[in-house]
Parts: C-alpha cells; structure tokens; sequence
C-alpha cells in the first residue's frame, strides 16, 4: 500500500505528542525523523561524540569577501536578459549569533524553485514549466549589522515523493556561515500563512512549535515597495558552542 | 536568543552550492613547484573516498564542506575560495596563490568524493561538515592524518574512544600523500559525529 498523507499526518502526530510529553525544548529536528522517509538510512544511530575543546578547528571558521561575491548576486531577478514571471520580492533580515550579536561580513547562500514551483536542476521532473529568465540563485555578504537582502520572486509550492499528494510549502533554501565553523547552518525560509505547513513532514520534523515559526518570515508592509515589491523579514540566529558566543566575533 | 532550526539541504543545492575548484583547497601554484612558505608539507594530498547510507549504498547527494588551519598553522582562513569573474559573473577559480582552507565538493552519483589539500598545521586533522538530501541537520566529523610522529592518544577526541569507533576517523594512506576517508552515515561501519559545545 502506498503511503497516504494521513499516514504521514499521522505520524506526525504521534512525534509531535512524544515531543510534548518529553518536555524538554528541542530547538533543531531530530535526525531521526521517520515521517521523512529520505531519513531513515541517513542518519546515525550512534550518539553524537561531544567536543569541548577550547582548542578545536571547529571554533574557527571559513572567511569570505569581495571576491567571492559580483554586485549582481543578490538581486535574483536581474540575472537573466528578462524579467522572471511571479510576484517580485525582497527578503531581509540580520544574522546574528545566540547572544544577538552581529555576524558581518559573512556569506548568505539561497537557491529556489521559479514561481511555478519548479528547480532549474535536470533531476527536477515536475511538469511545471522552467522560466529562462530565472535560475534561482543569489548570494550576498552581511554588512556591519550583520544584515542581508535579497530581490528574488516568490517561489511555488510544488510536490514531492515523499507520499501520495506530498507537497512542500513555498520556501527559500538558506546556507549561513558564522564566525565559527561550528555555527554552521542550513536551513529553509517559509511564508506566513501558507496551508501546506500542517502536512510537510520536513517543516513538522521541527518538533516544537515555536521553533518552527522562527523559519516563517514575517510580511512586513514598510518593506513592500509601491508598484514594485512585496517585502519580507526573516532574522536568523546561529547556533554553536557557547565558546563562540562568549568570544567577539571579528 | 533562540537559534534558528535547522532543515535538509534537500537534492536540488547542485545548481546552488557546489563550485568550480571547490575541492582544489591546494592552491595550485604552490602545491605543483613544491614552492612552500612552509616547506614540503606544501605539496598537495589528496583525500578521497565515498559516502554510505545505513544500507551500504552510495550517497549520490551529499555534499561535504572541509575546513582546516593553513599549514603554519594559522586559522583565519582567507577569501577567494568562490573567487569570481568580474566580467561574466561566473567563476573564476582559485587564485592559485592564496589558502583559503575551506572546500566544497558534492559526491557522484556512486557517492565518490575527492578534494586536494595542503597538511593541516598543528593539528592532525581537517573538520568535515556533511549535508544530504534526508539529513535534517548537518553532521561534523574529522579526517584525521596518519602523519610520522602523531599520537592518537595526545588527541582530546581520539583518546576517549574505543578503537572500533576510532578507526572511523582516521584516513587510510593509500599511495603517497593519497589518503582514503569513508563516511558511513549509519550502520556497524558508522563514522564518529560531533557535537560542539
């Protein structure tokens, strides 16, 4: 028998309720996470090893600057000779560590499916059309405040194999450095509101709620721009070893 | 403040991440001429090997992300790893000159992975940070180097494990300076994963 979303839905269910009777805040998913099927062979059964040496590579991290980045990678739509189909707009925010402090000067990645859903990757078979005028590609440096913005379109829902009907939200794929490569991080940026949240194994693998809404970003009118641009603001914290939120960041 | 959850780099970061030269961490005019600001660990190793899935089977999705101290031992690390070309917006490749000693490489579809590099100074490892399509949150590990004169048991890590689980961190030398490192994300063969604290 193929797995139905009500499989899915309901597994998700049970992890969710074992999460709340545990009761111990669990802030990143667990590796484990059997509604996403894709995990069951990738993750390992052995507990992590802890590290707590004040000695560690880990504690440094990779550096990036003006020649890792053209002027023209941020805006995601200027890219192409045209202009992309579907809703043009901006996505900002800070990058800060747990102590709320700027991390500047380091590399944002994102990568997204075009407006109609769809990847410009050959092993994306979704009959959703491509757009020529959209890879779905940008990059930046934060500034001195740790902040980044991007110019893109709003991407599509589009589904996936996971299960029977399985769809995933409209998001942004992010890839973070801190100032330590312990802080490393890659995750997705969601849409407020969006009715796929409750059936997405991949958002839901974030067991608790508050947790989750911290990958949403927040429409936020002031950003929009008028007869241009819908904007969007989504602040993103680094986790990492304590040693590398005691220390001043460079 | 509350850190941002993790989610899966998922399988479609190919056209996103990886780059050219991503695991030519050695720059290439030193490591070809042997030319060393550091003597003959100047000149490149290779490390290559596959990543597995609990059933044994190739990752063809993983990507690996290597970060390790210059040979003198330094850790800032340097730009220029993603080093661009100003007139095309494309890639331009490494400068050939600057050790930036981070490195990037996706595995092939048999889950083979390869990157060249220079000896870490001071340490006998390089930190690995693994990404897949089903892996929720990214995984560390270390490649640690059987070099002459290194003692696993002076290695805060290495010291408190069984040799079992040791042994999954430790490159096999293969050829000269070719070593081979295998990351089994699950199973009787799994390799150590950290946690920092």
């Amino acid at each position: 028998m193929p797995l139905t979303q009500q499989d899915i839905s309901r597994e998700i269910a049970e992890r969710s309720r074992a999460y709340t009777e545990a009761g111990q805040i669990q802030h990143h998913p667990a590796r484990d996470y059997v509604p996403y099927r894709s995990s069951l062979l990738r993750h390992p059964k052995q507990p992590l090893v802890t590290v707590q040496d004040p000695e560690a590579v880990e504690l440094s991290g990779p550096v990036f600057g003006r020649t890792d980045v053209t002027e023209l990678d941020p805006d995601l739509t200027g890219q192409h000779p045209g202009e992309p189909l579907g809703e043009r707009i901006t996505v900002t925010g800070r990058v800060l560590d747990r102590d709320g402090r700027p991390v500047r000067g380091q590399l944002v990645e994102v990568w997204q499916a075009n407006a109609s859903g769809r990847y410009a990757h050959q092993r994306d078979r979704h009959p959703a059309p491509l757009d020529p005028n959209f890879t779905g590609i940008g990059r930046c440096l934060t500034d001195d405040e740790g902040g980044y913005r991007f110019t893109t379109i709003k991407p599509g829902a589009y589904p996936w194999r996971n299960h029977g009907n399985a769809w995933r939200p409209a998001h942004i794929h992010f890839s973070l450095f801190g100032n330590a490569f312990a802080q490393r991080l890659v995750t997705q940026m969601y849409f407020p509101g969006d009715p796929l949240f409750a059936y997405d194994p991949i958002l839901q693998s974030v067991t608790d709620p508050a947790a989750r809404n911290r990958l949403v970003a927040a429409y936020e009118h002031d950003l929009s721009v008028p007869e241009w641009s819908l904007g969007y603001r989504w602040d993103i914290v680094l986790d990492g070893p304590a040693a590398t939120w005691i220390e001043e960041g460079h | 403040m509350l850190p941002t959850p993790s989610q899966t780099v998922g399988p479609f970061y190919g056209y996103a991440l990886p780059f050219p030269q991503g695991g030519q961490i050695a720059p290439a005019g030193i490591a070809l001429t042997g030319i060393a600001p550091a003597g003959p660990d100047a000149r490149a190793i290779t490390i290559h090997g596959h990543v597995h899935d609990g059933a044994g089977e190739p990752v063809p999705d993983a990507l690996l992300e290597i970060w390790q101290p210059a040979p003198d031992g330094s850790r800032t690390g340097a730009p220029g790893s993603l080093r661009r070309d100003q007139t095309t917006g494309g890639y331009a490749g490494r400068d050939g000159v600057t050790f930036t000693g981070f490195g990037r490489v996706a595995t092939d579809p048999d889950g083979s992975y390869a990157f060249q590099t220079l000896s870490p100074g001071g340490v006998p490892y390089l930190s690995v940070c693994v990404f897949a399509r089903g892996l929720l949150h990214h995984l560390f590990t270390r490649i640690y180097l059987p070099l002459p004169g290194v003692d696993w048991e002076s290695d805060p890590l290495l010291a408190g494990l069984d040799p079992d689980r040791r042994r999954t961190l430790i490159a096999e030398p293969v050829a000269e300076r070719v070593y081979r490192f295998d990351v089994h994300l699950q199973g009787d063969k799994e390799t150590v994963f950290l946690d920092f604290r």
